[in-house]
């Protein structure tokens, strides 16, 4: 048998197409990852590991919850306590779309070593449903008429205070002097007064005192810092940040509860140090759009903006604070504002500097919010080289002029519209350069955060954090430090917008720079207009 | 003798075919291969349509890596045996059922939003064209007009000739 010339091409000339084509994927597959480890090594970014703390032991932590509603709730749940309420509306919704997997990420929880032993509650409907769904054979959970009665029990290792916001300070001030530990929702005081009192009760008791802002435990806010402490973005100039909210229950018009009434509801407890108004349900239901419970877009939503921001960068407290805005959006006798614009000055900070020494110095952060238009602008860290969007996922993307990266953009290393890193906690490693599917996956939030398989929600970690560190000592990751710069910086926001004028602050003094005849704290709580408000709502 | 030629002007057409989607399926695969990161879970995590809960399945992690390496393997096989002409046939089956998942997991439905697609698609889309074309192949092998499996043809012929 003979092969011609002609007999070899016909059988054998697929042969160097194969060739070509290997050798042409496997090319160009290795060039690009040389180049991406490149970009990536000098960039050097550390991805931040999921959070581990030490075991906690011994008898559970006998929690208390004062504040049992929307968000009381959720901090149980993140203990493993959901009512059965909740359980049926999830099952119902599960009925309705297969997809939602709340129920499931609530069974995957990691069990803490709590017992819900008491609640504190004004209104008998939500205290009897903690009752109800907590209780069990051996511990039956516990309702004290005041906050002061279960602090004082003894029965009591810990509180969780997710009551309105002018609340917030005279409980956990009761519960540290008693060496009781605290979890508070944000903000952590109503009036700068509570602000510096809450402090010295923090630093002068021995209980564990941690604030509520949970995104502290995200993986993607400890690896920004890592970027931002190598010097990737260069001197940051702008912080620019954002609520995008369009909906009743964004503008916190809440439920009212058929079962509210003078009868139910313990009125002039939920009052405390507010003025005295006759019942009213719109109140108490919805008092996040009165300065006398709440504090407004500045205390409420900004609060979560600017400790995130302060977590990844540690800038403190700002120099100055110059806010505006309005009501425009939902005029139905509110008094807080839901559009407000708030600049902060930063005129000593900076990030680092790939320029000449004191070229670059000093940043503004601005938060800009709105309740009527949802559309989702980033996060977004402005710096001379890099430009970074913060969120669940990180993207950073060079700066056209940058200096630090001029030679690898001239090169065409590097190229202004393609991301040269690209962060998601769920994928098993970092991503530079990434595929337009990718940043596609990973902005349309696909990308789950895991931790060993299991989608975690950040509040169970944080309040796993303040368990552990009640057990075994340590720091908290937002204490009275980070809670202090939160309430401080929002106070001055809010007062800048009451104002209209400019708020200071003497970082020596630690005090606002007083301005005359002015009393901030009263400024903060005063309510104008209030009378009037209180007929429209009567009517409306 | 009209029949001859159009015969051998649809030989060459679809060897034509076999060779350029061999390449398609082989430099998918071997793009994969060479990029230790690349994995299927954000194609199969956002899979659509009445099989998304079985693609959500395949994304858990006891079982991603095996659904990756299964993957650039059959790529990588049904590339390898459509250049060469050789077990094409084989290779075309494996090719239509790559491409049925492809299709399944992001079917070009009216009611399902379309990801990453670079073009505009009404339930017919490339993958599917794909598929079909490897139905063809299956059904026209042309692995002996042209490719390894020329020379086991050249060889019966010998024989035969030499009966």
């Amino acid at each position: 048998m003979k092969w011609t010339r002609r007999d070899l091409l016909k059988g054998l000339g697929g042969l160097p197409i194969l060739g070509a084509v290997w050798w042409a994927g496997a090319g160009s597959t290795v060039h690009n990852r040389r180049e991406r480890n490149e970009i990536l090594e000098q960039l050097n970014i550390r991805p931040s590991l999921p959070p581990t703390v030490p075991e906690i032991g011994g008898e559970a932590v006998r929690v208390g919850i004062i504040g049992f509603g929307i968000r009381g709730e959720q901090l149980c749940r993140a203990l493993g306590y959901a009512t059965e309420e909740w359980k049926e509306e999830t099952r119902l919704e599960k009925e309705e779309d297969p997809n939602n997997t709340a129920m499931e990420d609530f069974m995957k929880q990691d069990k803490l070593n709590v017992k819900i032993v008491g609640v504190c509650d004004v209104f008998d409907v939500r205290a009897e449903r903690a009752i109800n769904s907590f209780s069990t054979p051996e511990n039956k959970v516990k309702r004290y008429t005041t906050y002061k009665e279960m602090i004082h029990s003894g029965d009591v290792d810990a509180v969780v205070i997710a009551t309105p916001d002018h609340w917030h300070a005279p409980m956990s001030i009761e519960a540290l002097n008693n060496n009781v530990h605290v979890y508070v929702e944000k903000p952590m005081t109503h009036t700068v007064e509570e602000t510096y009192a809450l402090r010295e009760a923090a630093n002068q008791s021995k209980a564990v005192f941690q604030v509520g802002h949970q995104h502290r435990q995200t993986l993607s806010f400890s690896t920004a810092r890592d970027i931002v402490e190598k010097g990737t973005l260069g001197h940051v100039s702008l912080i620019q940040t954002n609520t995008n909210r369009n909906d009743d229950n964004g503008a916190w018009n809440y439920d009212i509860h058929e079962k509210a009434s003078p009868q139910t509801i313990d009125w002039d407890q939920f009052l405390g140090n507010a003025p005295k108004v006759p019942f009213n349900k719109n109140h108490f239901f919805r008092w996040r759009k009165w300065w006398a419970y709440g504090s407004g877009l500045s205390g409420d939503l900004l609060t979560h903006d600017y400790d995130r921001l302060n977590c990844v960068l540690n800038m403190g407290i700002p120099a100055s604070v110059s806010a505006s805005g309005g009501i425009y959006t939902h005029n139905d006798g509110r008094n807080v504002p839901d559009v407000i614009q708030v600049n902060m000055e930063f005129p000593n900070y900076s990030t680092g500097s790939s320029q000449v020494k004191g070229k670059e110095k000093g940043m503004t952060f601005c938060y800009s919010a709105t309740l009527g238009n949802g559309f989702n602008r980033p996060t977004i860290l402005m710096g001379h080289d890099a430009t970074m969007e913060l969120g669940n996922n990180l993207t950073i993307w060079p700066d056209s002029a940058s200096t630090r990266y001029a030679e690898m953009l001239e090169n065409e290393k590097m190229k202004p519209h393609i991301p040269i890193y690209q962060y998601n906690p769920a994928a098993n490693v970092p991503d530079a350069i990434s595929s337009a599917t990718s940043q596609y996956f990973a902005d349309k939030g696909l990308m789950w955060t895991y931790i060993d398989g299991v989608r975690v929600d950040s509040t169970f970690l944080h309040m796993r954090e303040w368990l552990s560190i009640i057990k075994n000592g340590g720091q908290v990751s937002c204490g009275i430090k980070e809670g202090f710069e939160e309430a401080i910086s929002a106070h001055m926001a809010g007062l800048s917008w009451k104002l209209g004028r400019k708020i200071e602050w003497d970082a020596e003094a630690e005090k606002l720079v007083p301005m005359e005849g002015i009393d901030f704290d009263q400024v903060l709580l005063a309510n104008e207009n209030w009378e009037m408000q209180n007929e429209i709502i009567s009517t409306g | 003798m009209t029949d001859t030629i159009d015969n051998r002007k649809v030989s060459i057409s679809i060897t034509l075919l076999r060779i350029l989607v061999g390449w398609h399926f082989l430099y998918e695969g071997i793009i994969k291969m060479y990029n230790p990161e690349w994995t299927s879970f954000g194609y199969l995590a956002s899979a659509q349509g009445p099989l998304k809960p079985i693609f959500t399945a395949l994304t858990d992690a006891s079982i991603i890596g095996w659904v990756d390496t299964l993957n650039i393997t059959a790529l990588i096989v049904v590339g390898i045996t459509l250049i060469l002409g050789f077990f094409e046939r084989k290779g075309a089956l494996v090719g239509i059922g790559l491409l049925t998942l492809y299709y399944l997991a992001h079917p070009a439905l009216p009611w399902v939003t379309q990801l990453n697609t670079e073009g505009s698609y009404w339930i017919v889309n490339k993958n599917l064209i794909e598929l079909v074309v490897c139905i063809l192949l299956y059904n026209y092998p042309t692995g002996h007009f042209f490719g390894l499996s020329y020379f086991k043809q050249t060889k019966t012929t010998d024989q035969n000739l030499a009966r």
